[in-house]
């Protein structure tokens, strides 16, 4: 392709060159005959007479330059009658002007012809293909010229020579001068010649110096357009006669074939695209495309080895150009430089002023921070003012054995932690480790760590940005928190391990009561029975049963009577259980049975509250002697101490709902006339004539005799559920729904002296152990525990509160666990009573 | 009287916000960060935040008032402001290209002295020295920059001239006491002046370009710029007290044509310097060690109390260390990080050599015969010498941490090395201890003669003390190891006796005496059922941890869950060693 190219190239330039040199032909013979265009190209012989024109045109550009140069020239002279004449004696004068005249135009002459090679230089761009063997020629005269010209330079170099002494001077210059001039005469006349060659064409080629490639050619008028635009027609544009140029005729392949074969020349045809007319390249253009394509100089005539010619000689010349003498100061020692020297010596050694190395190394010495002894001593601590109140940055933790470089494998993350390590990519706080731990096999394989420089920088951020305040840390054990109480060994005898259960209900147990000489149990369920159980063996003696659900079942503390209150349902019933002692049963039955005596009239209030009856015959089989029906469900009955009266309750009776039965009398009480919020239950005071009354959030204490509040206990609890007051009647244990065991010590104060949350779960009932220090709770969490409650006769002394035991034994039934917990009266056993419908003895 | 109203006084008077001290300093938040930085001023947490706040919840930045107060009349804040002026006059210059006047300007810019805020920071020595730890790991990461557009290039070389002096200190006092390899870096542990100063020397090439929320590297170069100058003076005062010449020197042989040369000279005494293989020039000869074998004389005085008998101890394990590598010749191979081992095998007596293409300074070459001991870290080496120990680096850590030279042969070339553990760790914690460590005191010890006879050979008389301070800690070891023992015993006779044997065979006979009286049977021992009597202990405990009083009942939880995880974590570490030494048993 590129060599296509080329060749294509190459044929457009020899085609505008000859078009060029037609027109000059054209121009010459002012004949623009256009039959005898192709005739033209094809005849070579044209060649060297349009080499010639060309040259001539140049010469006529010199004689243009001469013009002008000419009105340097003065100037030029005048500089060099300056300078010059001082060489030159007087008596020379006029020669010597008229010689230098001469010189001047030489010179001058030299000059242009030097400007001449320039612009020939310039022209081969613009005349491409024509200018190309011109250079030749015009540099063979300028050549001839400056050669001339040298020699007049020489012969000038030479009386500038020659001393000053005139005599012999004379002769010789004159001599030389004559030559001179003989020589420049010479040359003036060449000049000349050529010069008036020269004038012949310079009108000519006026044109020549235009480089517009517009009017190169001017056969088809058309211009400078893209000639396929030309394509369609028969034409192919237009002469200056306005006449179309008409394409030639076009073969077809087989023409174009025969061609080929019959035309020598088809080889070297080429279409000319301004005229469409085939063109026969001559042998020179061939010449020229070959030279072009085998990137050689396109001129076969051209010289690349030429003699090197020095136009300004290298050599240095041994004397002065002029002949001006040195300036006194260019050899005597400066004065001034002299006081200034002496000044830089003077600050030297005075050591006001430094040498370059001294003042750099000063320089880099101050350019550091410079130490010095700060602190005198290690410990002394100046006066000075601080920051207020400084608390220094605590430490960075030191590393363990999981950041070694070669850990122990167990510290590597196994999948599990690795995956959870990455999980928590957005709260790294979480992980338990801030890196992962790695193991290289050596020290070679350790790699930077690229978190390194962030690690710092969060150490930097934390020193400047991370709020201070002084903490006192806590650096104590778990177990200084655990207040020092005495160990449960030292503690005993209490409850250890579950030895008797006690099976039969079907229905969850709530509660349970003991005989107060220890030997049987009572028990009322939700499958509404009572039964009644011998302690030891574990032998249900009896089962009586009920109308309804078993609410509350008490044994009637007095141990002279054998009665057992039942609550079950609306109705209280008072069994005689028929089990100890027989004259017992017989004189309980003998007491239950007659009537006593009414005195008093009952007010409306009790009576529509409460009837007494005696037991239907069907009932007194069972053992039930006499029943008091409520108007409503009793919750909690509970004996006083001294077995003549029960207290029931009644939660839904508003301000009725606890009420007071004398079993002597057979008469029932009402103590408030107001109710102070839902009661939960009541119990008597085992001493003192006083009732407790709980309701959800507060107990409250009334004097039975006096008929007044005593005090109110708060318990800042949502629900109580039971009461237990320790037999020697100062303190008072209170359960609550939420969990908590409130110890109030009655003394004391209204507020509880230790709550106690031991249980995980709703405290369903407390009991305080009649002899032992003791007490029991039962929780929803099916844990009974046990702990040592000792109050001391010594007023001063707290009660001191262990917890011993935690039983648990009883079997999860839905969210109930164990529902109530007795103590028996003698041992330390306490019973318990669940939801899995079992009671169960611990010993 | 005028009437105060609300947040005049108390916690609102005493704090302040950010954005008020800098309306008050009159400061950018720029200028304020690196001010705060210097003078070491700090955010405040008040104990009632909303109180402090003046009654807004949200999460301030609260400085205390006094502070912003003391900041008002610093010095360099006026530098600071000087700063901002500088750049508004050079500015001025550049843009109306009177480059005369810039070039005077240049040349005063506004130094930033901070000496005396470093007095003012650490009042006495030793608070400088407490707060060493940051200083020492920032500059020793700093040293290892690259120049880049926040750190010039002179302050990282500062950094790397004061690290080395520092280094250099630490070497001829011998001050190092605990080192560790860790996947970060080397961390060092070093007394000095009875203080503790750790620091961390990162792995090779920490420098990682980080984008600007990561890591702004303005900050720490603030940082730094105070550190240096601390450090500086830090470095002055112990090369002082130790006796040495601060800018530190060393003795050198000047050679003819360096003499001329002054930058030669300087480069070669520098180059020297940061090869930390030679002695420094000091003013007097060190006293030191005698104080120490004063302070033993004092000790053998004094009553033998056990506090007395475990300093005692650790004076003796001191001066063992001390010697550790005396009479040890090093030849550390290219590949291995030569700057640790060189600070530990210099410190504790022994010399040291490499590649002397490797870094200038080396001694002697790989060819000297004398060398005991080659640290390799290459899984092969084709030219070996019979008469040298070839070790893995790790062998010297491990040393340096147990104190002893322990036998070479599991730190072989290419041989899989033990754990290496971190000395770091307080072995009487109750976590997890890996059975390395425990085993190690007893390895060391047992294996001893082993290593005993390659020293013999060495030389004598260093290895007869070491000898004698072994047999008399052995002494020791074995003395208290009896005592342990026979608590021990007692312990398990108290628990054992009163239950086991004497009540519960006594008490069986005397029943079956009464039931039998004719017959006496042999008693059968009642075995105590040791995992209920142990769940009882514990729900014993359980039920006394629930009498917590309520005020510390949070407290308790927390410290439990503590605990809890602690032990979890112990379990789960025993577990996967388990599973783990399970599965190379059945390799």
């Amino acid at each position: 392709m590129a060599k296509k190219q080329v060749k294509r190239k190459a044929t457009e330039f020899i085609e505008k060159k000859k078009v060029k040199d037609i027109d000059i032909k054209s121009t010459e013979e002012d004949e623009g005959l256009q039959e005898d265009l192709l005739q033209n190209i094809s005849n070579e012989d044209n060649d060297s007479s349009d080499d010639e024109g060309a040259a001539k045109a140049y010469q006529s550009d010199d004689s243009d330059e001469l013009e002008f140069e000419s009105d340097e020239e003065g100037n030029y002279t005048s500089k060099w009658d300056a300078n010059v004449p001082s060489e030159n004696s007087d008596d020379d004068d006029e020669e010597a002007s008229g010689e230098e005249e001469e010189i001047n135009e030489s010179d001058i002459e030299d000059i242009s012809g030097e400007e001449e090679a320039d612009d020939n230089d310039d022209d081969d761009d613009d005349e491409d293909g024509i200018s190309d063997e011109e250079p030749i020629s015009s540099k063979e005269s300028n050549i001839k010229v400056s050669s001339n010209n040298k020699e007049i330079k020489k012969t000038k170099r030479a009386e500038k020579n020659k001393p000053n002494d005139l005599n012999t001077a004379k002769k010789a210059l004159e001599a030389q001068n004559a030559k001179t001039n003989e020589s420049l005469n010479n040359l003036k006349n060449e000049l000349n010649d050529k010069e008036q060659i020269a004038a012949a064409p310079a009108n000519k080629a006026e044109y020549e110096d235009s480089d517009t490639s517009d009017e190169e050619d001017i056969r088809n008028t058309v211009g400078n357009i893209p000639m396929h635009w030309y394509d369609e027609y028969k034409h192919i544009g237009y002469d200056w006669d306005a006449k179309k140029i008409i394409k030639p005729p076009k073969g077809d392949q087989i023409d174009d074939f025969l061609r080929k074969i019959e035309d020598p020349d088809f080889w070297r045809s080429v279409k000319d695209p301004q005229t469409g007319q085939e063109v026969v390249l001559t042998d020179a253009d061939i010449e020229l495309i070959k030279r072009i394509n085998s990137s050689r100089v396109p001129n076969p005539e051209h010289n690349e080895y030429e003699p090197w010619i020095e136009w300004f000689t290298s050599e240095v010349e041994r004397m002065p150009i002029k002949n001006v003498p040195d300036h006194k100061r260019s050899f005597l020692p400066s004065s001034s430089e002299r006081k200034k020297v002496s000044r830089m010596v003077h600050a030297l050694k005075m050591g006001w002023m430094k040498t370059m190395d001294e003042v750099e190394r000063e320089k880099k010495a101050a350019r550091g921070p410079k130490f010095y002894m700060l602190w005198e001593t290690d410990t002394s601590r100046e006066q000075m003012r601080r920051i207020h109140d400084p608390v220094s940055a605590p430490k960075r933790d030191l590393p363990g054995h999981a950041e070694s470089y070669n850990p122990p494998p167990e510290y590597l993350f196994d999948e599990k932690e690795q995956r959870e390590w990455l999980k928590l990519k957005d709260e790294p706080y979480k992980r338990k480790l801030h890196f992962m731990p790695q193991k290289y096999k050596s020290l070679r394989e350790v790699p930077a760590y690229p978190r390194y420089i962030r690690e710092r920088f969060m150490r930097c951020l934390d020193l400047y940005l991370c709020p201070r305040a002084r903490r006192t840390k806590l650096n104590i054990d778990a177990e200084y928190l655990i207040p020092k109480l005495p160990s449960p060994r030292d503690l005993q005898p209490f409850p250890t391990v579950e030895s008797l259960v006690y099976r039969g209900h079907t229905d969850l147990v709530r509660t349970v009561s003991v005989e107060p000489k220890g030997e049987y149990i009572v028990s009322g369920s939700d499958d509404k029975t009572v039964k009644i159980w011998e302690i030891a063996t574990g032998r249900c003696i009896r089962t009586i049963e009920t109308d309804d659900v078993v609410r509350c079942v008490a044994w009637c503390p007095n141990a002279k009577l054998s009665v057992i209150a039942v609550a079950t349902g609306n109705r209280l019933l008072l069994i005689n259980p028929k089990v100890g002692d027989k004259l017992i049963v017989k004189k309980t039955d003998d007491l239950l049975a007659e009537t006593p005596q009414v005195d008093t009239m009952e007010s409306e209030r009790i009576k529509t509250a409460v009837q007494w009856s005696v037991a239907e015959k069907e009932e007194q089989e069972k053992g039930v002697r006499i029943v008091i029906t409520h108007f409503k469900p009793i919750q909690q009955v509970t004996w006083h101490g001294r077995g003549d009266y029960v207290a029931t309750v009644m939660p839904e009776g508003a301000n009725r709902s606890a009420l007071i039965h004398q079993l002597s009398k057979r008469r029932s009480q009402i103590p408030f006339s107001k109710s102070k919020g839902l009661i939960q239950c009541v119990l008597f005071h085992p001493i003192k004539p006083c009732l407790f009354v709980a309701t959800q959030h507060n107990v409250r204490i009334y004097d039975l005799v006096k008929q007044e509040l005593i005090k109110k206990l708060l318990t800042n609890s949502k629900w109580i559920s039971g009461m237990s007051i320790h037999p020697k009647g100062d303190n008072l244990l209170v359960s609550t729904y939420d969990k908590k065991m409130l110890w109030f010590d009655l003394d004391l104060s209204t507020k509880p002296y230790q709550t106690l949350r031991l249980h995980k779960n709703a405290v369903r009932s407390v009991a305080f152990h009649l002899r032992y220090p003791l007490f029991a709770s039962a929780s929803d969490d099916l844990s009974v525990i046990v702990s040592h409650g000792m109050v001391y006769n010594d007023l001063l002394q707290n009660p001191l509160i262990v917890p011993v035991k935690k039983l648990q034994t009883h079997e999860a039934r839905e969210e109930f666990g164990i529902l109530d917990v007795v103590w028996h009266p003698i041992q330390p056993w306490v019973f318990s009573s669940g939801a899995d419908a079992t009671i169960r003895l611990y010993t | 009287m005028r009437r105060l109203k609300k947040y005049q006084t108390g916690e609102a008077a005493q704090y302040i916000t950010r954005r008020a001290a800098l309306r008050k300093l009159q400061l950018s938040l720029n200028d304020f960060r690196r001010l705060c930085i210097i003078k070491g001023v700090y955010p405040r947490e008040p104990k009632h935040r909303r109180r402090a706040q003046k009654g807004s919840s949200d999460i301030k930045i609260l400085y205390h008032a006094k502070d912003i107060r003391f900041l008002l009349h610093e010095p360099i804040v006026w530098t600071l402001r000087d700063y901002k002026i500088f750049a508004k006059k050079t500015g001025r210059d550049r843009a109306i290209k009177d480059f005369r006047n810039l070039k005077r300007r240049l040349a005063l810019f506004p130094e930033l002295r901070i000496d005396h805020i470093v007095k003012e920071r650490y009042p006495t020595f030793i608070d400088a020295i407490k707060d060493l730890d940051d200083c020492l790991t920032l500059l020793f990461l700093f040293s290892t920059f690259p120049s880049l557009r926040l750190i010039p290039r002179e302050q990282s070389a500062l950094c790397r001239r004061l690290t080395l002096e520092f280094l250099h200190y630490i070497i001829s006092s011998k001050s190092i006491r605990k080192v560790f390899i860790s996947i970060k870096g080397f961390y060092f542990q070093a007394d000095i002046k009875g203080q503790m100063v750790t620091w961390i020397m990162p792995h090779h090439y920490p420098f990682k370009p980080h984008s600007k929320a990561e890591v702004d590297f303005k900050v720490m170069s603030i940082f730094v710029e105070f550190y240096t100058i601390m450090l500086g003076f830090v470095n002055y005062r112990l090369y002082h007290s130790a006796g040495y010449t601060y800018p530190p020197e060393i003795h050198y042989e000047k050679q003819a044509d360096l003499e001329d040369n002054y930058k030669d000279e300087l480069s070669y005494v520098s180059d020297r310097i940061a090869a930390l293989n030679s002695d420094l020039d000091s003013k007097t000869n060190e006293p030191e060690e005698e104080i120490e074998d004063i302070d033993l004389d004092l000790i053998e005085q004094g009553q033998n109390s056990n506090r007395l008998i475990t300093l005692k101890k650790k004076t003796q394990e001191l001066k063992r260390l001390r010697t550790l590598f005396k009479g040890l010749k090093f030849y550390i191979n290219r590949e291995v990080p030569r700057e640790p081992l060189v600070i530990l095998i210099r410190s504790f007596g022994g010399k040291v050599s490499w590649d002397s293409t490797v870094f200038t300074g080396a001694t002697y070459a790989e060819t000297d015969e004398s060398i005991t001991h080659q640290i390799v870290d290459r899984p092969i080496l084709s030219d070996k010498y019979i008469s040298r120990d070839y070790i893995q680096p790790q062998w010297v850590f491990d040393c340096v941490n147990q104190r002893t030279l322990i036998p070479t042969n599991k730190y072989f070339i290419g041989a899989t090395l033990p754990p290496h553990l971190s000395p770091f760790v307080d072995s009487k914690r109750e976590s997890y201890i890996p059975p390395e460590e425990s085993g190690t005191g007893n390895e060391s010890f047992y294996n001893k003669d082993g290593s005993k006879s390659d020293e013999n050979i060495l030389d004598a008389q260093p290895e007869e003390i070491r000898t004698l301070d072994d047999q008399q800690l052995q002494v020791a070891y074995m003395e208290e190891k009896l005592e342990i023992e026979g608590d021990g015993y007692v312990q398990s006779e108290d628990e054992i006796n009163p239950e086991n044997d004497e009540v519960a065979p006594k008490e069986l006979q005397k029943r079956d005496q009464e039931k039998l009286s004719m017959s006496v049977k042999v008693g059968k021992v009642h075995k105590e059922n040791k995992r209920l009597n142990r769940k009882n202990e514990l729900d014993e405990h359980r039920l006394q941890a629930r009498m917590v009083k309520p005020r510390h009942r949070n407290l308790f939880r927390k410290l439990i869950r503590e605990k809890q995880d602690k032990e979890k974590e112990k379990w789960l570490l025993k577990k996967k060693r388990r599973i783990i030494d399970g599965q190379n048993k059945d390799n």
